[in-house]
């Protein structure tokens, strides 16, 4: 019986805010980019992943489409990352056209904004969702037929939408409480749906690679594609496996020294050694296999940290404001007409701004402060609250100033 | 243990952090005879104190930025003495104490004592260690100061056998300034016995500022001495530009010193003398209350070995900012932080917290978290750790 690797990998960047003080509110519109390119932050990092990851990452997968007619796999990037590229690394966009240009890569939808308006805002993520697939269709050719949300915050609701939507398939996390005894490695059926297929991600693989790979005090470390591909051909009840996570796993979370595009570079030779074994697209996944069963998930789950909920984002008081209050502003923002004034107050709705105001972990100071430009939840906090009153200033005033 | 000073007898927070750090040694199994230059209540059941000086006087204060002291006695009369005989009085009469008194290691806490721990090791020759709560530099505001000072804080920590200082912070200016070996200093952060900090009660003292809060107005609030090593003038000017966004705002002055007057002119001159309140030295409740009564609790300090003060208003319910130049800021993770000179941010940051319920909120929550695990505990361990290391290679 075949079996098959379903590989997602997802990139974004977000557009990170400059230093924005109270006293820029009303005198600067400018929150994304300083004058001074040394204190560029989103250039900076912009180039700095595109040199570790995007561009050796994106060679080593053209490679391996190129020597191997069965590898394949999905993407999704998101606008503000499309945008980043256009702007500072548009070589990193065209090595992204070359790879779908095969025809073995999949491309799925989501928030061109990376937000989490679904929960705040229903027409406004629907905008968001339109503005990504067109942006999609526009560059790559591709129509995406699969869609996942922000984090892959997902919900029966969620999953419900898609399939008035047309969507053949969604993703989320294969969070064990919801499965109870089923296992990720099938298709299901989300609750209250009649076409769309439901894809869950087999955390524990993905994080092998994804969270694990580099770590040496994890006791299965080192990991090799020997050891891994073994492991899933020893898993004998499964049609897939759901290879999900971030596109920066590749030399950004995981660096080069510690033999992360060397693993990558044997996997697909190592899986496709055994007969039966092959990659899939959503696409081919969801057309090879009928649902297993139905999944309800009534509540939110993510795949982020160990509670697989949206606390990351939300879970204190100050996210809580920062998130209402730009959502607070929806019509007048829109009934502005003004499109820099729109644009700028979608950057803002981007989740990574309410993952830096996170105060969970950060008396252990873990991973959270690892992604955040900030020096700490509470600055990031003020930074974001500026630059809002700066919006709302903006939007009062539309047609008067500039 | 030579100390200068013991709650209630104590001008900051030197006292404080003598007497917690001696109570949490105690019950880590050490014997503390505790020598002040002036007689002392309460007694405690814990250690041992000891006068070395006149019986009658009740304190001893830096009278003039520490060129002079003044002693104030029990019937309330004061004299004067400069600091050069100070330092020889009570140098003598510990060195005279230490014939008597039974110890194994000398701890002792600043350049006040530090002449006559020397003197007491000369006498009977048991290890010196140095706990340095501040330096002449820190003091002085600058890199002047007092030469005798300066002198007597390079000589000691030479001749001493160990250096504990307050901070990272600390440890580095030790260095820099008096070419002390990096492996001699070791840095055991200050904490608060928080069993040791008197609650609130339902009434708050500031029936004014209670008032003013019910109508829309917001309270900073700073404690401490009113000197240059504070950085007031910084917070004053911040406030000026916080008082343009927000004009419902007051600003809290809990302490006094020899910057006052200077500090009062300042906020006449930049517009908003009727928005600082000047409420002197306190104690005891109206000293609670004037953390309870803040929004914000801001340490604009140029220089702070530690700096105890965020810990307590975290205690009392209310968030801080404080400067980066001081020893807190290397371990209080849930407060605001602010080069002291950027009065422009310090005055965003202030302005943020002041309009955002949220941010108040989180800030004062997880501080509250965060307080409650404090305490002397590690630090007294890993000071009976050095005790026992210097003992045994003494007695080798």
């Amino acid at each position: 019986m075949s079996k098959a690797i379903v590989l997602y990998l997802h990139a974004h960047q977000p557009w990170r805010l400059r230093h924005y003080t109270i006293f820029d509110a009303a005198q600067s519109h400018n929150y994304f980019d300083t004058d001074n390119q040394d204190e560029n932050a989103n250039q900076r990092v912009l180039k700095k992943v595109a040199a570790k990851s995007y561009i050796p990452t994106n060679a080593k997968l053209k490679q391996l489409l190129d020597e191997y007619p069965e590898f394949k796999l999905n993407l999704s990037i998101t606008g503000l990352l499309i945008e980043q590229l256009e702007k500072w690394a548009p070589e990193v966009l065209v090595s992204f056209q070359d790879l779908v240009a095969t025809g073995r890569v999949e491309i799925a939808t989501e928030t061109y904004y990376h937000s989490l308006a679904f929960f705040y805002n229903r027409d406004e993520f629907e905008r968001q969702v339109q503005q990504h697939s067109e942006k999609i269709q526009q560059l790559f050719g591709q129509t995406p037929k699969v869609i996942r949300n922000t984090e892959l915050a997902y919900n029966n609701e969620l999953a419900q939408w898609a399939d008035q939507a047309g969507y053949k398939g969604i993703l989320a996390e294969g969070w064990d409480p919801i499965l109870g005894w089923r296992s990720p490695n099938f298709m299901y059926r989300p609750v209250g749906t009649n076409n769309i297929k439901l894809l869950l991600k087999n955390y524990r693989i993905s994080d092998d690679i994804a969270f694990r790979f580099g770590n040496s005090e994890w006791e299965q470390w080192p990991l090799t594609t020997d050891k891994f591909t073994h492991w899933l051909n020893e898993t004998h009840d499964a049609d897939i496996f759901n290879l999900f996570m971030d596109y920066e796993t590749f030399g950004e979370h995981q660096w080069e020294d510690k033999g992360i595009f060397d693993f990558l570079e044997h996997l697909p030779k190592q899986w496709l050694s055994r007969p039966g074994n092959t990659f899939m697209t959503f696409g081919e996944a969801i057309d090879s296999f009928e649902p297993k069963d139905e999944i309800d998930m009534p509540y939110t789950v993510t795949w982020a940290d160990t509670e697989r909920d949206l606390t990351a984002w939300n879970g204190n008081k100050m996210q809580q404001e920062a998130l209402s209050a730009v959502y607070s502003i929806s019509e007048q923002i829109m009934g502005s007409g003004d499109l820099k004034l729109i644009d700028d107050w979608r950057r803002l709705q981007t989740s990574d701004h309410f993952y830096y105001m996170c105060t969970k972990w950060f008396n252990d100071g873990d991973v959270h402060a690892y992604f955040s430009p900030y020096g700490s939840p509470y600055d990031a906090f003020i930074n974001f609250m500026n630059v809002y009153h700066d919006l709302v200033w903006r939007s009062s005033k539309v047609g008067v100033y500039q | 243990m030579l100390g200068w000073e013991l709650p209630p007898n104590n001008s900051g927070g030197l006292g404080v952090a003598c007497l917690q750090l001696s109570k949490a040694l105690a019950s880590a199994g050490a014997d503390i005879e505790f020598v002040l230059p002036h007689y002392h209540e309460p007694k405690y059941d814990f250690m041992r104190v000891t006068s070395a000086l006149r019986h009658g006087v009740r304190a001893i204060v830096s009278a003039k930025a520490y060129e002079s002291f003044r002693y104030l006695l029990e019937d309330g009369s004061f004299f004067e003495v400069n600091m050069h005989d100070q330092q020889e009085a009570y140098a003598q009469m510990v060195g005279h104490l230490a014939e008597s008194l039974e110890f194994d290691v000398i701890h002792a806490h600043d350049w006040l004592t530090f002449r006559a721990a020397l003197l007491a090791r000369e006498k009977k020759n048991r290890p010196l260690i140095l706990h340095v709560h501040s330096i002449e530099r820190d003091r002085a505001g600058g890199p002047d100061g007092n030469p005798f000072v300066r002198e007597i804080e390079a000589t000691s920590m030479l001749l001493a056998d160990h250096v504990i200082a307050v901070s990272e912070r600390t440890k580095q200016m030790i260095i820099e300034d008096y070419n002390i070996p990096a492996d001699k200093i070791e840095v055991v952060h200050n904490s608060i016995d928080i069993a040791d900090m008197e609650p609130l009660d339902e009434q708050n003292a500031y029936r004014y500022f209670a008032d003013m809060k019910s109508d829309g107005w917001k309270v900073i609030a700073n404690v401490g001495r009113l000197t240059i090593q504070k950085g007031l003038p910084h917070l004053i000017q911040a406030t000026s530009e916080v008082v343009k966004r927000c004009p419902k705002t007051m600003l809290l002055f809990v302490g006094d010193g020899d910057q006052r007057d200077e500090l009062l002119e300042l906020a006449a001159e930049k517009g908003i003398g009727k928005n600082v309140v000047f409420a002197g030295f306190l104690r005891g409740k109206q000293w609670r209350d004037a953390y309870a009564i803040a929004d914000l609790f801001v340490m604009p300090s140029v220089s702070e070995p530690f700096g105890l003060t965020p810990f307590e208003a975290a205690g009392y319910g209310t968030s801080s900012l404080i400067s980066k130049q001081s020893g807190v800021a290397e371990v209080f993770k849930n407060c605001l932080k602010v080069d002291f000179w950027d009065t422009d941010e310090m005055a965003n940051q202030i302005v943020s917290v002041l309009q955002n319920q949220g941010l108040r909120e989180t800030l004062t929550d997880n501080a509250w978290q965060e307080y409650q695990s404090l305490g002397w505990g590690s630090a007294a361990d890993r000071i009976m750790e050095r005790y026992r290391m210097f003992h045994e290679k003494a007695m080798a």
